[in-house]
């Protein structure tokens, strides 16, 4: 097979559905093998319609889908081989045991039974749920039914995977023991797409990012030329001391906003060293320095919605170490 | 996906079919066969001596085979409607749906499975009748055939039923307003020369009647219709159902959006 050819290629892909809503105004885009690509947007952007048009649970309107070159109307069959895809919503039998899934998509790739219940194996040991494996799934966590999930997807070994939100509602352990995880099947040749509203979780994965937004892709870069664009992030500083009055420094704009917080906007071209003599010199110790959003995150919003919206938080708040 | 690689998608799912309803047997084997026991009892053993002869053989010899035909064929219906439907409403049929498994492989499957569950419970039905009554089987190749192909159309219709149902009531509405009226009224009690000229020929319509007449030629050697009659009208009906569930399948009816 051709490694010059994208691990996806998608060409003037249009949705539009029954009730004449355009979900997706001509896409294109190529992800390229061993990629890790993070495809974002808000809720009702048209991520999750590319990934239905992809797996071939939503019908495309118009407009090509290639996987490794092979179009997905055309070779469907060797299309789909190549394909594993994680949705967002848990979709299979709560009632069938753990081994029994994972075994049974095996065998709808025509894998024989010998070597299904190897790679079941080999992939529910990977993901910690081996020991569950004659469990009933309906009997799982949240976090381990999205890791059979993911062990579902990989039993054909395809050379795509698509993740739809992969750590939604997953709690911070977890999540950092499935990012390994993605890590390493991508370091040995795997192409992964994940969509997720964790933007640190892209910021953090991937090396490439597209942006849509009302059914257009409206960036699509590295994360770092991503990254450049933000001309300003937001910090928050934590103080030893009570505060009674806004800290005072000059050239950047600062905001009380506790007892012991304050704001300061950082643009871009200004240091953070310059920030701690100042506060020194006011008698502040600090104790903690932090991104108000992941830095990501503030990009994306002004990018979906013109920079006019409140910046949110993100579900991972760390301090700078 | 190659031939080798078809067989075994479609083993998988036949299996994992007939594991479903072997699993919930409490549900799926024994309701039927209570049933079913209790007509032989009162049809055949309380009220069916009142009765007298009917088309030359004792009420209880005439009612057995449509009564296996019966059970043979809510299974078949409801074993696919049931396990198609709830794949469908808990989303794993998206499992199925992404593979490159073909469509014709996944009719195959729920269809065999609908087919195994129909013939289990029609053995079933056949050992209990042995306690009320003795069977000489006349045609045994003609009732072999019947039962399967009876078994194949009501597992299609049931696919094509759980294709289009969109909540649970669906699934109860045709097994109860179409496929009882025409299984009760489809000579399983009753021997259409029994009904007026016009009654016998609006029964002509009613598909089950066919297959009820050949099943029960094969076992006791009479029916009210032509067996060769009804070969043609199973072929052709489940003909007509295999191509239509095939549609609905490549179209993605309630599947794909």
């Amino acid at each position: 097979m051709n490694d010059d050819l994208p691990a996806l290629s998608i060409k003037g892909l249009t949705k539009a559905y029954g009730n004449g809503f355009q979900a997706l105004k001509g896409v294109d885009l190529d992800v390229m093998p061993g990629e890790f690509f993070a495809l974002l947007g808000p809720n009702g952007a048209g991520k999750s319609t590319i990934i239905g048009i992809i797996s071939s649970l939503v019908r495309k309107t118009t407009g090509s889908v290639a996987v490794f070159g092979q179009d997905i109307d055309k070779d469907f069959a060797r299309a789909k081989k190549n394909v594993g895809v994680v949705p967002q919503e848990f979709n299979f039998n709560q009632f069938e045991k753990v081994f029994d899934i994972v075994v049974t998509q095996a065998g709808y790739y025509g894998l024989p039974r010998k070597m299904a219940e190897q790679r079941a194996e080999k992939y529910l040991r990977r993901l910690d749920l081996w020991d569950k494996q004659d469990q009933r799934s309906r009997m799982l966590s949240g976090g381990m039914k999205r890791r059979l999930m993911i062990a579902r997807a990989l039993v054909h070994e395809p050379r795509l995977l698509i993740l739809d939100e992969p750590t939604a509602g997953v709690d911070i352990e977890l999540r950092r023991s499935l990012w390994d995880f993605l890590r390493e099947i991508n370091a040995q040749g795997t192409t992964i797409i994940l969509t997720t509203h964790y933007l640190e979780e892209a910021e953090s994965l991937c090396r490439r990012i597209a942006i849509i937004d009302q059914g257009a892709i409206t960036q699509n870069t590295t994360t770092r030329e991503l990254l450049a664009q933000l001309d300003k992030e937001v910090f928050v500083i934590d103080s030893q001391e009570a505060l009674t009055v806004c800290p005072q420094l000059a050239g950047y704009a600062v905001e009380l906003i506790g007892s012991h917080s304050f704001e300061v906007v950082v643009e871009k071209g200004q240091s953070l060293n310059d920030l701690f003599a100042p506060l020194t010199e006011q008698g502040i110790r600090v104790t903690s320095l932090r991104n108000k959003a992941n830095r990501l995150e503030e990009l994306f919003l002004s990018m979906v919605n013109g920079g006019s919206e409140q910046q949110e938080t993100t579900a991972l708040k760390e301090p700078v170490k | 996906m190659s031939p080798r690689e078809q067989w075994i998608a479609f083993a998988t799912l036949m299996v994992k079919e007939i594991r479903r309803f072997t699993r919930i047997w409490q549900q799926t084997l024994l309701p039927p066969a209570i049933t079913i026991a209790l007509y032989f009892v009162i049809f055949g053993t309380l009220i069916g001596p009142r009765i007298g002869s009917m088309s030359g053989f004792s009420y209880m010899e005439f009612v057995v085979p449509g009564l296996i035909m019966l059970a043979v064929i809510t299974n078949s219906f409801g074993n696919v409607v049931s396990s198609f439907f709830g794949s469908k409403f808990a989303g794993n049929i998206e499992e199925l749906l992404v593979s490159p498994t073909p469509n014709y492989i996944i009719l195959s499957g729920y269809v065999l499975g609908g087919v195994t569950r129909g013939l289990t419970v029609g053995f079933i039905v056949t050992l209990l009748s042995l306690f009320f009554t003795q069977l000489h089987i006349q045609h045994f190749g003609v009732t072999i055939a019947v039962v399967i192909l009876t078994s194949i159309l009501f597992s299609l219709a049931g696919l094509i039923n759980a294709v289009f149902a969109k909540n649970f009531d669906d699934i109860s509405i045709i097994p109860t307003f179409v496929l009882t009226p025409l299984t009760y009224l489809g000579g399983v009690f009753y021997s259409v020369s029994l009904l007026p000229e016009f009654w016998q020929k609006v029964s002509l319509l009613n598909p089950v009647l066919y297959m009820v007449n050949a099943f029960r030629y094969g076992l006791l050697g009479v029916s009210d219709i032509a067996v060769s009659t009804a070969f043609l009208m199973l072929s052709l009906m489940i003909a007509g159902l295999f191509f239509f569930a095939m549609y609905l399948l490549k179209n993605g009816k309630n599947l794909r959006s």
